[in-house]
């Protein structure tokens, strides 16, 4: 629980925290992950630039059928917001469940995505929900989809001297829902569900089941078809290989991703 | 959730507010970390990563070259007379005692077991150091489970000890085969008591201060046992006891695993006095959880001979105990414990009781909250039901017709304990009362019209708690007597300081012990100071554990006390020019008999007393009086806890819907202090019977190192409670006191466990093993269902 040695600076704007991240620090967002892996030494990064003191990157606001999240926004703030409450209801929710209210208040949406933790739930409820982040660069800004952002355990695709400065969340997910299951109160996820009901159709995402957010084609392959959401739930694990581990079995989580997939949906028709 | 109003300022039986609070809630507790002495060099372990490994070499060279390190000691070059000693030789029991070095010399025998220690200018710097430090390992075969470690073939922990048998305790009653041989019919159970960490908020800690001009040393320590710990210090390191001082300050929570003395202990002295320093050692949460003791992990198979109404007239246990790869102070005695507690609150005369004891590769385990009486009470209640599920009888009736009835107190056990008092029907009528045992079926009929089953389940307990009788203690082999100590001094303006030999880490003995004088001496709550945890103050101590802080350290003081209010009798008929004998206590003054306006206070008698101008033929100066109390006898609180659970069967889930515990623990002190043992009890039994599981894999790797994987209950875990108490006064001491902090956990686990097993009993369920995971209790539902 001792970090080594390691150089810290802090940014004031965007352009600065690329420049760092540029000269090889690793940027820290909230340090809800980052600093516990630092502490046990599994990671041991040499330098960090804190992203705590970028004001652009905080705050939540609408741009056309979409709302844009700043990355450093904290999960507290966005589970509270009366925009993401109304148009991406299930990502607030997810939001709102992660850790304790001490984690919430200092851990942040774009922390959590380019951490890419496999339990994570913020990937998952943006994945359902259709969301994509913005990532610059030194040469310029791209956008990148969820699905394509996690490529493996604590992975992602954004080069490494970028970072993420908006989260984009797609409006049309009022009628949407985050369940997840886990031990204690304050506990990651063992297994988490994000179903969004939009005008094409059910998105239905899971945590804890890969190595990424992963999509839930059995359950919307039924729903969408006009399955029961007995059967659709039934369905919800196909393909699907978690690990097995002191959480549970392989055939523990899948089936409790039916049952979680069900409790989203249901709640999701409200 | 609370059964009493908190108020202030008070003596005997009111819910004071504590008064240690204010200092913890602002940041002003003062723990071994916050304190830094002059020249303070800081130490990090290098510690095993294997379960079992020969070692053929260590390599310093990289670490002592860094910047800021100043020395790798390792068992060549680190000083030390002896190894970590064991206190604890139960008799008859051919307890093997194998060295413990403070630092692994050719083998190591569990993850974690230190192996060197860097000393540098700074924690960080020597956590660098520790990463630079090269050990060659020849990894070993392991064992970690107790019952595999002693089957033929296991692989050796200890070489010279072909078997990997720690000791045994076997005790049987005459005619006991008979008696089962005689028994209507039998029921037989498994039960196994997971392996758990008892993870106190603090982590250990200390420094060593050797002064090398005078042999003299300091250890400040976070522990829950000052005195023993200095009488060791002097074995270990070679040094008089009457030139070593312990120090605990602030001391965040122990739960067991600070009643004991350690390696690091030891070795932060030694390495003080080879480098001339002060030298830190503060443990992180990772390290906690290899390196400090752990508690429980015991596997029971119980044969129970009952009769047809479920009362049994034979009982029968094979356990298997896992001590670690080490004995610690007390490790051998826990299962002691267990065998003393086994019948529990039942009039069980046969019984036959065999503990084998187990060396394994994993950290040694020892005292953790309720010590060997968990073990117990958890494995005869969950026998109760069995038996009750056997006989289709109704579990609290199956209790009753057991129960040790009022009138048979003082009680002796078929393990050779005399029981003080009870009244274990009342307990049971009240908390069957006040969680509507009878309205139960239909809670349960309306959980199962919404898809949920749902239990209840009972615990009815007792336990043996103000350890301990000396002449007890030499009995079973425990190396150190159970008295305790107290002084109480008042000073010329009437204040007073009470320094008690026990040892708070969280108890609130300052508030308690001030309570006591309040009331028996009349010198107001506020007015009292209690020192406690410093060698250099307290002729000695036995510490805080078993429950034994009050019914011990309270007595102790309340006999001080009588002492001085004699003493000050004595003055105050001097100045009031009268017999003693015509002077009446009024609660903080002697009077004369009927005439209040010839009184003398304490605070007038205390300065007269100082003052010495005035004193009875042969009475000395000063109101200062101090008691060595040695107990005549245990103390016996006991009680029942009903827990009523809800499971999910989607996902295995066991939700905790209602708690009832009815507790009797004698005369209370302070009613808010014992809710919060109870509470916290009941929490820390929770913890064990849902959440928490220290795990060791096949290689001998532990699983559960973080508290990511180690899963203590938080606030927002903990169910709804209802508290109650009834009073059956301790005859063992003059306060009818017994003790409350272990209680808690140690009915807390079967009750719950009952309640789960209960819920899925139409399933045929008889049985569930801790802790009651989600994953677990979902694969027992399909395979019962499938």
């Amino acid at each position: 629980m001792i970090p080594s040695t390691l150089e810290y600076t802090k940014a004031t704007s965007i352009d600065e925290a690329i420049a760092a991240v540029q000269a090889g620090a690793r940027p820290l967002a909230g340090g809800q992950s980052l600093v516990p892996m630092m502490r046990l030494r599994l990671a041991a990064p040499g330098a960090v630039v804190d992203l705590g003191g970028v004001a652009e990157l905080v705050g939540v606001c609408e741009d056309g059928d979409e709302i844009a999240v700043g990355a450093m926004t904290t999960h507290r703030a966005v589970a509270a917001d009366p925009l993401i409450g109304e148009h991406c209801r299930l990502v607030a929710q997810a939001a709102s469940g992660v850790g304790s209210l001490v984690i919430r208040s200092r851990g942040t949406i774009g922390g959590s995505l380019a951490h890419a933790d496999p339990h994570g739930d913020l990937p998952a409820a943006i994945l359902a929900a259709g969301g994509s982040v913005v990532a610059r660069g030194p040469g310029g800004e791209r956008r990148i989809e969820i699905g394509d952002l996690v490529t493996s355990y604590l992975t992602t695709s954004l080069a490494d001297d970028e970072i993420i400065t908006q989260v984009r969340l797609p409006k049309g997910n009022a009628q949407s829902a985050y369940a997840k299951f886990h031990r204690r109160a304050i506990d990651w996820s063992i297994v988490g569900v994000g179903v969004a009901i939009g005008a094409d159709g059910v998105r239905a995402a899971a945590t804890g089941v890969a190595d990424r957010p992963t999509r839930l084609a059995g359950f919307e392959a039924a729903v969408n078809g006009g399955g029961s959401i007995a059967e659709a739930a039934a369905a919800a694990g196909e393909g699907l290989d978690p690990t097995s581990d002191l959480d549970g079995s392989a055939e523990y989580k899948r089936h409790l991703v039916g049952v979680l997939a069900q409790r989203a949906y249901l709640e999701a028709q409200g | 959730m609370a059964t009493v109003e908190r108020k202030t300022g008070g003596g005997i039986g009111e819910a004071v507010l504590r008064k240690e609070d204010r200092k913890f809630v602002t940041g002003e507790g003062r723990y071994v970390d916050d304190l830094r002495l002059p020249g303070m060099l800081h130490a990090v372990f290098v510690r095993s990563p294997f379960g079992h490994a020969r070692i053929t070499g260590i390599d310093t060279a990289a670490a002592e070259a860094l910047p800021g390190v100043h020395r790798v000691l390792t068992h060549a070059t680190l000083p030390a007379e002896t190894g970590v000693l064991c206190a604890s030789n139960p008799p008859g029991s051919d307890v093997r005692q194998p060295e413990q070095p403070l630092l692994a010399r050719d083998e190591v025998r569990y993850v974690g077991e230190p192996v060197a220690i860097v000393i540098a200018d700074d924690r960080y710097l020597a956590r660098d150091g520790a990463d630079l430090v090269h050990v060659d390992y020849d990894p070993l075969p392991v064992v970690c489970d107790a019952e595999a470690a002693l089957a033929d073939g296991a692989p050796l922990v200890h070489s010279e000890y072909p078997d990997n048998a720690a000791a045994t305790l076997f005790h049987e009653t005459d005619g006991f085969a008979e008696a089962l041989a005689g028994a209507a019919r039998t029921v037989e159970l498994r039960v196994v008591n997971q392996r758990v960490t008892p993870m106190p908020m603090e982590t250990r800690g200390c420094i060593g201060d050797w002064q090398q001009s005078t042999g003299e040393v300091t250890l400040h320590t976070s522990t829950q046992v000052a005195h023993f710990v200095r009488t060791f210090i002097s074995f270990v390191c070679g040094t008089s006891e009457a030139k070593v001082r312990v120090v605990t300050p602030d001391v965040g929570g122990g739960f067991g695993a600070k009643l004991n003395t350690y390696r690091e202990e030891f070795a932060v002295c030694s390495a003080s006095r080879v480098l001339g320093v002060p030298v830190k050692w503060i443990e992180d949460r990772s390290e906690n959880a290899v390196a400090t003791i752990h508690g429980r992990d015991q596997i029971q198979y119980y044969t129970a001979g009952v009769d047809e109404s479920g009362r049994i007239v034979a009982l029968k246990l094979e356990a298997f105990q896992n001590n670690g790869a080490y004995h610690q102070l007390l490790t051998p005695t826990i299962s002691h414990l267990t065998v003393f507690m086994v019948p529990g609150c039942y009039d069980i005369q046969n019984i036959s009781i065999r503990m084998r004891q187990a060396f394994t590769n994993t950290t040694p385990t020892d005292a953790y909250r309720g010590a060997g009486r968990p073990e117990a009470t958890h494995g005869i209640e969950r026998l109760m039901d069995a038996i009750a599920d056997d006989l289709g009888l109704d579990p609290a009736e199956v209790r009753r017709v057991n129960f040790i009835k009022p009138e048979q107190f003082p009680y002796s056990s078929s393990t050779g304990l005399v029981y003080d008092s009870g009244d274990y029907d009342t307990t049971l009528d009240e908390a069957l009362r006040l969680a509507d045992y009878a309205g139960f079926a239909a809670r349960r009929a309306a959980s199962e019209a919404n898809g949920r089953y749902r239990g209840i389940g009972l615990s009815t307990y007792v336990e043996v708690c103000g350890l301990a009788p000396s002449a007890v203690t030499a009995a079973i082999g425990v190396g150190a007597p159970g008295w305790e100590h107290s002084t109480v001094r008042l000073h010329p303006t009437g204040k007073a300081t009470v320094i008690t030999g026990t040892s708070p880490h969280g108890q609130g003995h300052a508030t308690s012990w001030s309570q006591i004088v309040q009331t028996e001496l009349g010198v107001p709550f506020e007015d009292v100071e209690v020192i406690h945890g410093d060698t250099a103050f307290q002729p000695y101590g036995l510490g805080t554990y078993g429950s034994r802080s009050l019914a011990v350290g309270g007595v102790a003081l309340y006999r001080s006390l009588g002492k001085v209010r004699e003493k000050a009798r004595e003055i105050a008929a001097n100045l009031l020019e009268c017999s003693v004998d015509d002077l009446e206590w009024t609660g903080s003054s002697w009077q004369v008999k009927g005439s209040p306006d010839r009184a003398k206070t304490i605070q007038e008698l205390a300065g007269a007393a100082w003052a010495a101008s005035s004193m009875p033929e042969g009475v000395e100066p000063v109101l200062e009086a101090t008691t060595f109390h040695d107990p005549p006898n245990f103390t016996f609180p006991f009680g029942t806890h009903v827990c009523e659970v809800e499971i999910d069967p989607d996902t295995g889930r066991v939700e905790i819907v209602n708690y009832t515990a009815v507790d009797d623990c004698g005369n209370v002190i302070n009613p808010m202090i014992v809710d919060g043992q109870v509470h916290g009890g009941i929490i820390q039994g929770l913890g064990q019977a849902l959440y928490e599981e220290t795990v060791y894999g096949e290689d001998g790797q532990m699983l559960t190192p973080t508290l990511v994987e180690y899963l203590v209950p938080s606030a927002a875990d903990v169910p709804p409670m209802t508290l109650a108490r009834t009073t059956t006064p301790s005859p063992s001491n003059p306060m009818g006191v017994k003790g409350i902090g272990e209680a808690g956990t140690i009915a807390a686990s079967a009750a719950i466990v009952n309640a789960a097993v209960d819920a899925l009993s139409g399933l045929g369920v008889r049985h569930l093993e801790m802790p009651m995971q989600p994953a677990r209790i979902w694969n027992v539902i399909q395979e019962a269902t499938s």
